[in-house]
């Protein structure tokens, strides 16, 4: 459903931070995109709404491409929940802000508020529509500003770094309520435990290209690969001594 | 980041004062200070029925007077102006505690303070008994153009975030030796603020991507 092909892009001063990218995401995986810092996944995940336009190459969402004609409507398809919620939630109370996609898509009243409430309730955060979001615990707003996304029903979730600065009790919340929904998801991390417990499949990019697309257990398990694309395991932690994941 | 409910300046109640419609009392705020400000200064018995009027109100809000009073130190600097005046304006002088100073100077400088406060007792009191929130949706009842109410919307979400920003900026300079009442930290001091200001023009930006994920077109919902 998620189609990109030989995806090229350079910033205006000339930096090229992606160099043909492939990636096909299909209905209802979960894939984590790994990779360094300034490997390209912010570029790339930039290119997946339209804020940033190929320099080369396509991009499309269930057959939809990627281009200005239609981007009202790849935008709800593809949600973006960006890394720092105090971007991504900027009206009064958490209600008004969960409203706020889905009242650009045209939805009214009664309708409206339905679909702002079941979008709360599925991260657990309906008890606090009405209080503004610079009080809520950071957990808390991570947890609202996924829900913002998901008020405009998209297909596929893009997550960036949705486990940082969280604390252990909110970032396993966080993986119970994203493994509740049924939504195709593609998350950015460097939490590489995270990426093995909620994606069955891991892409990395390293240097604008993607150098592996595997079974995420296949990706942390394979050392050399690993250190070539400064890729590291937590200290103590080891795939290779968990049985079983988590459904 | 602020803990409890509501803004700084919100005091939470149920009294008629909190429940009248914000573009209400937004009108009857600005009605109040047109009138303050247009009546002449030499009406002295009609600033005190002004007072009044501010006083009943708050009494009848519930709120503390003591919490409205603290809240007025802001007025400190026009205070400090007003009290200036009588030295340095010219005009007929007249004693007062053995000190010459200009009469139009003194009645300048009352009118000054009596306006000045009773606009600040005015605007505290809408402030204490109306959610920021609330406010803005009375400006937009009031045909305020949207433009303005949705900036004034994001000033309110994003102060605190900001003045945050600024607070952990200084913690780490603390932390690093500097002393921000030397006046040899001054040119650091305006360094920062340079740098808040770049901070939170970038932020600006990233919200603006993240209103553009959801469909943003200009006007807020």
């Amino acid at each position: 459903m998620l189609d990109v092909q030989g995806l090229a892009y350079a910033y205006p001063d000339g930096h090229q931070a992606l160099f043909g990218v492939d990636l096909h995401v299909h209905r209802g995986e979960r894939v984590a995109l790994l990779g360094p810092n300034g490997a390209g996944k912010t570029t790339l995940v930039l290119h997946l709404n339209g804020i940033l336009t190929a320099g080369a190459g396509s991009v499309s969402v269930s057959g939809l491409p990627v281009e200005k004609t239609h981007l009202a409507e790849i935008r709800r398809r593809v949600g973006i929940v960006f890394q720092d919620p105090d971007d991504q939630l900027f009206m009064g109370t958490v209600r008004q802000d969960v409203a706020f996609g889905p009242a650009n898509l045209g939805l009214k009243g009664a309708a409206l508020e339905a679909r702002v409430m079941t979008a709360l309730e599925m991260v657990g955060m309906a008890d606090f529509a009405d209080r503004p979001p610079h009080h809520l615990s950071f957990g808390q707003r991570r947890r609202v500003a996924v829900a913002t996304v998901l008020a405009m029903e998209p297909e596929i979730l893009v997550l960036d770094e949705p486990s940082s600065n969280l604390d252990p009790a909110s970032r396993r919340e966080l993986a119970d309520i994203l493994r509740s929904l049924d939504v195709t998801v593609l998350m950015v991390t460097h939490d590489l435990p995270y990426a093995l417990e909620l994606c069955p499949r891991a892409v990395v990019l390293s240097d604008g290209h993607v150098v592996a697309d595997d079974t995420t257990y296949d990706v942390l398990t394979d050392a050399a690969l690993m250190r070539a694309h400064r890729l590291e395991l937590p200290f103590g932690f080891d795939p290779r001594s968990i049985d079983s994941l988590p459904g | 980041m602020g803990a409890g409910h509501g803004h700084r300046l919100y005091f939470g109640g149920h009294s008629a004062v909190h429940r009248l419609p914000a573009h209400l009392k937004v009108l009857a705020l600005v009605g109040f200070m047109l009138t303050v400000v247009a009546t002449p200064r030499d009406w002295y018995p009609v600033f005190g029925g002004y007072l009044l009027v501010v006083v009943s109100v708050i009494l009848l809000s519930r709120v503390p007077l003591l919490y409205v009073v603290r809240r007025m130190v802001i007025e400190v600097p026009f205070v400090v102006f007003a009290l200036l005046v009588p030295f340095i304006a010219t005009g007929p002088r007249t004693d007062v505690l053995g000190l010459a100073v200009s009469e139009p100077g003194l009645l300048a400088a009352w009118g000054l303070l009596a306006k000045g406060t009773l606009g600040v007792m005015a605007s505290l009191t809408l402030a204490a008994t109306t959610e920021p929130t609330d406010v803005l949706v009375g400006l937009r009842r009031l045909h305020l153009p949207d433009l303005v109410v949705q900036i004034m919307g994001f000033m309110i979400r994003y102060l605190d975030v900001v003045t945050s920003d600024l607070g952990r900026m200084m913690v780490s300079m603390r932390s690093r030796g500097m002393n921000p009442r030397s006046p040899r930290s001054w040119p650091t001091l305006a360094r920062t603020l340079g740098a808040l200001f770049i901070r939170s023009y970038e932020r600006g930006e990233r919200v603006h991507l993240a209103m553009l994920s959801r469909g943003y077109t200009g006007r807020l919902p």
